[in-house]
């Protein structure tokens, strides 16, 4: 029982992330173990913004040569961007584990995040124009402080509290996920997926890659595939319903577009709010009303639906 | 076993070893624990322990910054203190507001409610003025609930009696194991609506998604809109004289009595093809073989 939440603003900026934290602070009790964010910025043409994790949070705990070890990693990091001939625009380290890079690339961004993650413990947890994907272990208030994300104005993002049920409580499992190497695709998902082995050996086999044993992740590897193929986010969102198995409501997020979808027996939640300005959606309306507390109509998406809103 | 020796069962078939061993539905029927409706026995109206409520007196509850408990034990305080009117304000989402409310009240949540709203309920009145998430008025036992706007999944879950209603449309397995008492809906139902439904009565104004009835026991349901598809054993009966009567009171009760009146409603029914009582479960097999 996971808790999802989106929001998306049309045509203009607003305050997504504390917006995004009233939201999933709502929805805590379906998942205190981690929270997630892709909240999506003003996107800047040339410049990447690259979050990456060098170690997991439990990693800090097992004796004090992890410091060492966490430096050696960053060093390594820089030096393959440096071989990529990316510039590093500014640098931040939210947590000593947690990075964030503005770079300034014009080569392929796929291939330089693929020679990345070649170094051990390091996970790109995103990279995009807009994109910056969070997410640590803790409630949203935690994760919110921690990434000082109040402050974050942006068009639209997703979240996600999760609580663990079919893979561990660490990072790496956690949501959002970046569909890699896809720039400033992200995908939360609150379900269970039962063709995940199927999909996922038929995803690896056409090369892509998965970080961890969470179904989730396939979704965004899934959508990852499909735009890559120039399948349009709705049709890919369509598909989904027919070829992935389980019970899933899921919320994939790009540069200017927010999508939806729920499974062909409409098991798991989603109440959506729609105005002319601004589209809210979550597992359950006490999130809509954290950030819209006056009295408002909503209603709950049907089987096989699919939805998508462009910023 | 009384009667029977094992020489006499050995001879028998197997139709009458079930015979005689007390395993026909028949022979089972006397071990229900239903009891029959009886208009004498007023000291079955109301719980021994119900508080003694007047609609007159009406009170007002602020549920901003309250728990659902502090909400739920407040409302338990008022009744015992004599409100039978109480009134709750900005309820933005919480869940299981009003649950297990055994008694006579008038109960109005202006605002939205979260899951479970109004479950477990033998008794009250309620209006809510804003939309329910899921589970609304789950096992209810009598009573009424209007709902003004939209309703969630799982609306009246295995509902026993009184009245369920929403204005709007609800989401999906309405009415799920419904075992008595009336549900209607003004807008659209999602899939799989009266899934596994026993007893009682599902009126749907609007159109009902895939699945309608599917692995109904018993119970009727009236749609007045399309019905995406019908699920296992739930077939179309011919909708009576009788029908049209209880459709066209219960529904201008609510408000919601069609402009084209209540004739092109399609009634559902079990088809009764997966009843099969009579046959043997593996375990009372085992017993005789």
């Amino acid at each position: 029982m996971c808790g999802i939440a989106g929001l998306i603003h049309k045509g203009k900026s607003s305050s997504v992330g504390s917006e995004m934290t009233a939201m999933l602070q709502a929805l805590k009790h379906r998942g205190p173990d981690s929270t997630g964010y892709a909240v999506y910025g003003t996107p800047t043409e040339g410049d990447y913004i690259m979050r990456l994790k060098v170690a997991e949070a439990e990693d800090m705990e097992k004796g004090r040569g992890i410091h060492q070890v966490i430096k050696d990693r960053i060093a390594e990091v820089e030096a393959i961007l440096k071989e990529h001939g990316a510039k590093v625009k500014s640098k931040d380290a939210p947590r000593e584990y947690s990075l964030r890079y503005v770079l300034n690339h014009k080569g392929d961004t796929g291939e330089m995040a693929a020679h990345i993650e070649e170094t051990e413990g390091v996970e790109i947890l995103s990279m995009g124009n807009g994109l910056e994907l969070i997410k640590d272990l803790g409630d949203a208030s935690v994760v919110s402080e921690a990434y000082g994300l109040n402050d974050f104005q942006g068009t639209h993002a997703i979240g996600h509290t999760r609580m663990a049920t079919e893979s561990d409580v660490d990072i790496k499992s956690a949501h959002p996920y970046w569909a890699f190497p896809y720039n400033d695709v992200s995908v939360v998902h609150n379900g269970q997926i039962t063709n995940y082995w199927i999909m996922r050996r038929e995803m690896e086999r056409k090369g892509h890659r998965f970080m961890s044993n969470c179904d989730s992740e396939l979704l965004a590897v899934y959508t990852a595939h499909n735009l890559a193929n120039g399948v349009s986010l709705e049709d890919s969102l369509r598909q989904s319903i027919e070829e992935i198995d389980g019970v899933f409501t899921y919320l994939v997020a790009t540069k200017d577009q927010l999508g939806m979808a729920k499974d062909t027996m409409a098991a798991k939640p989603l109440v959506l709010y729609e105005s002319d300005d601004l589209i809210a959606m979550a597992s359950e309306e006490v999130a809509i009303r954290a950030i819209l507390p006056e009295e408002i109509d909503t209603y709950d998406p049907y089987d096989e639906e699919v939805r998508v809103w462009q910023a | 076993m009384a009667g029977v020796t094992d020489a006499e069962l050995k001879e028998m078939t197997q139709e009458e070893r079930v015979t005689a061993l007390g395993m026909r539905t028949e022979a089972l029927t006397g071990k229900s624990l239903y009891v029959e409706f009886d208009p004498d026995a007023e000291e079955r109206f109301t719980y021994p322990w119900a508080p003694d409520v007047d609609f007159n007196k009406r009170t007002e509850m602020d549920c901003d910054g309250m728990t659902t408990t502090e909400v739920n034990s407040n409302i338990r305080e008022l009744m015992a203190q004599g409100y039978g009117t109480v009134v709750l304000k900005n309820p933005r989402g919480m869940h299981s507001l009003g649950v297990g409310i055994l008694s006579k009240l008038n109960l109005i949540i202006e605002g939205s409610t979260g899951y479970f709203a109004v479950g477990l309920i033998d008794g009250p009145n309620v209006r809510i003025n804003g939309r329910v998430g899921w589970s609304c008025g789950e096992n209810m036992m009598s009573g009424t609930i209007m709902i003004e706007k939209n309703a969630g999944s799982t609306f009246g879950a295995a509902i026993r009696g009184g009245d369920l209603v929403c204005r709007g449309s609800v989401g999906s397995r309405t009415g799920i194991d419904q075992k008595g008492g009336t549900i209607i809906v003004g807008g659209d139902t999602g899939a799989l609506s009266g899934f596994m439904m026993q007893r009682g009565r599902m009126v749907v104004c609007g159109n009902a998604g895939k699945n309608l009835g599917d692995s109904m026991y018993d119970g009727t349901i009236f749609v007045g809109g399309e019905i995406k598809s019908l699920g296992v054993d739930a077939v179309e009966a011919e909708l009576t004289d009788l029908d049209k009567a209880w459709l066209t009171r219960k529904l201008t009760q609510y408000g919601l009595m069609p402009d084209k009146g209540v004739d092109h409603f399609t009634k559902i029914v079990a088809g009764k093809m997966l009843w099969n009582y009579d046959n043997l479960e593996p375990t009372e097999k085992k017993l005789i073989l």
